[in-house]
């Protein structure tokens, strides 16, 4: 299972990781799960079709790379990482708890496949214009894929990479944002005004499309067009639902702070029809 | 010096096929010659210094050497978070340099003022700063940025200082260089500040005062064998800087010398003072404001000489 023909695996991969994204948010008290419900499609849609990647050489100068920006989110990173193969599946017990190398924030090169330390909003596109750019220099076609959370559109360097990857033509660069339409204490299109979100990407001079965010066989079509072939970076508006996958977890923003109890946990993996 | 580090870095950009030169929108001609010469290792960043920070990291994250050049403060505080988190937290081998510091660029107003530069950048993990004194000390001082690698911050002046050097010194980062031996004070000078130094030693002189001149190029990492060696045998060290005399050299050197057991040396720190300066002048005018004047500081390093009964 390499290039994402077959939806129903990556469905099945998807709940999996779900799972393991609210077992890990359950044992180690943390926040943030509704963040990383959100994007699980887009991270599953990545690894499992759109990059280019080998788990066994996670370091390859012409490997596609891949930054979470909103690395708040990275419970879900982490768990893609391991069912890809990264690193021991076992390890993901081990988030959160002191020693450590799995932070409820990634520090650098925390384990195999992490590319960038997030978590501070608003760092990793410009981060990746700058892979981009050695990609280009070096003659190397990556491409360089960057989820980001909508909140993180209201950082002002978000728009200076807008900006200076526009002029630079970085075709092989694409923004994903993660559009749940929530951010921390509010409705993100009320705290900022961030709609029209795609025409915003638009006007900035990127190559902008809008996607849902939880259509599997789309992200797979979207992530893997990417450069699109209009000369210009790509910017994949993903419109997804925070907390994703778990009813009682769906567009509730309670869930960017709360962690589950062990029952929450069982309906959760009864929802996704895990074991 | 900014004149320096266009030739210097135009001919390690010849040796160096991984550097590229990352320009937050001035230098206007200055890269001319860099331009013609690596159009695809030159990129101008716009006014937007902190997608250029974390550009070139990800530039050094994918094995490029990036160098970052604009006036200090927005290439200093502007980014200070990008610098922190993208730079130093993920060790990556990034070269920052400010120019105009200090009081360089004094006449365009206190947004121009960089005076708290070192201060901030100091505390980082990772962050070495070198403060070239004058434009020999800015080529050698790129060249073994670029040799060393990890996050190295270099502050220039602007241009026209003098010479200091009439050769090319020993240099090293992490390692003063003693320009002249003394006896009864020590300057340890830092930057742009270096010919004040020598001006003020003479006038010393003239005083009966013998005082070593050290470049102290280098604020962090401190130079502590040096600082061991100075304090055991002068009763008086005297740091100069253009920068605030909170948390650039003088502040290093007073936590040095805090934590150091042995009785010594006192020390005077000679830099700008903890206030916004206001209104019109250029850099002379704000020097004398402040006291960096070879006189000035001539006449309070003799006075604290006399205080602590050294003379």
């Amino acid at each position: 299972m390499r290039r994402g023909e077959d939806l129903a695996a990556l469905d099945r991969v998807a709940r999996e990781i779900r799972g393991s994204v609210v077992e890990m948010s359950h044992r180690a008290g943390t926040p943030h799960l509704g963040s990383a419900l959100s994007c699980v499609d887009l991270l599953v849609a990545a690894y499992w079709a759109a990059l280019r990647i080998d788990p066994s050489n996670p370091t390859a100068r012409d490997r596609d790379r891949f930054i979470l920006s909103k690395g708040h989110a990275v419970s879900a990173l982490y768990a893609t990482l391991a069912h890809r193969g990264f690193f021991p599946l076992a390890q993901l017990e081990t988030f959160n708890e002191a020693g450590s190398a799995l932070a409820e924030q990634p520090s650098p090169a925390c384990v195999p496949g992490l590319e960038l330390a997030t978590g501070s909003l608003g760092h990793g596109l410009s981060v990746g214009l700058g892979m981009a750019f050695a990609g280009r220099l070096a003659g190397l076609p990556y491409r360089v894929l960057v989820l980001m959370s909508d909140g993180e559109c209201n950082e002002g360097s978000v728009w200076e990479a807008a900006l200076l990857g526009a002029a630079q033509r970085l075709e092989q660069v694409a923004a994903i944002i993660d559009y749940n339409k929530w951010q921390a204490t509010g409705r993100s299109n009320d705290i900022m005004a961030l709609a029209p979100l795609r025409e915003k990407w638009e006007a900035f001079g990127w190559s902008a499309c809008e996607v849902g965010g939880h259509d599997l066989k789309a992200l797979v079509q979207v992530l893997g067009n990417v450069p699109d072939g209009s000369g210009k970076p790509v910017a994949i508006v993903a419109h997804t639902v925070k907390g994703r996958g778990v009813s009682f977890m769906e567009d509730d923003n309670n869930w960017h702070y709360r962690s589950p109890n062990a029952d929450e946990v069982q309906k959760a993996r009864i929802e996704l029809g895990l074991p | 010096m900014r004149d320096a580090f266009a030739a210097e870095i135009t001919q390690l950009a010849s040796e160096d096929a991984r550097l590229v030169l990352l320009s937050g929108d001035i230098g206007n001609r200055l890269f001319d010659r860099y331009k013609q010469r690596h159009p695809e290792r030159f990129l101008n960043c716009g006014v937007a210094e902190a997608n250029m920070i974390s550009m070139a990291a990800g530039m050094a994250l994918s094995g490029l050497r990036p160098v970052a050049y604009t006036i200090t403060p927005f290439v200093t505080t502007r980014c200070l978070e990008q610098i922190r988190v993208d730079v130093c937290y993920h060790n990556t081998s990034v070269v920052i340099v400010g120019v105009g510091a200090g009081l360089s660029y004094a006449s365009l107003g206190g947004t121009h003022h960089a005076c708290e530069d070192i201060a901030f950048l100091r505390v980082l993990p990772n962050m070495t700063i070198v403060c070239p004194g004058d434009a020999m000390e800015v080529r050698l001082a790129i060249r073994a940025a670029l040799r060393q690698g990890g996050p190295v911050y270099i502050r220039l002046g602007k241009k026209g200082e003098p010479a200091v050097h009439e050769r090319a010194p020993e240099f090293a980062i992490g390692k003063g260089i003693v320009l002249r031996a003394g006896e009864d004070v020590c300057l340890l000078s830092t930057g742009t500040v270096l010919p004040l130094a020598v001006e003020a030693a003479a006038r010393l002189s003239k005083d009966g005062v013998s005082a070593q001149i050290v470049s102290l190029h280098t604020v962090k990492p401190l130079d502590e064998d040096l600082l061991a060696d100075v304090a055991a045998r002068f009763p008086l060290l005297v740091t100069l800087e253009e920068h605030s005399v909170l948390g650039g050299l003088g502040g290093s050197v007073a936590e040095w010398l805090a934590g150091r057991s042995a009785p010594g040396a006192r020390l005077l720190r000679i830099g700008t003072a903890d206030e916004f300066l206001h209104g019109g002048g250029g850099q002379d005018h704000a020097r004398e404001h402040f006291g960096l004047t070879a006189e000035r500081i001539a006449a309070r390093a003799c006075a604290m000489l006399k205080t602590i009964g050294a003379r």
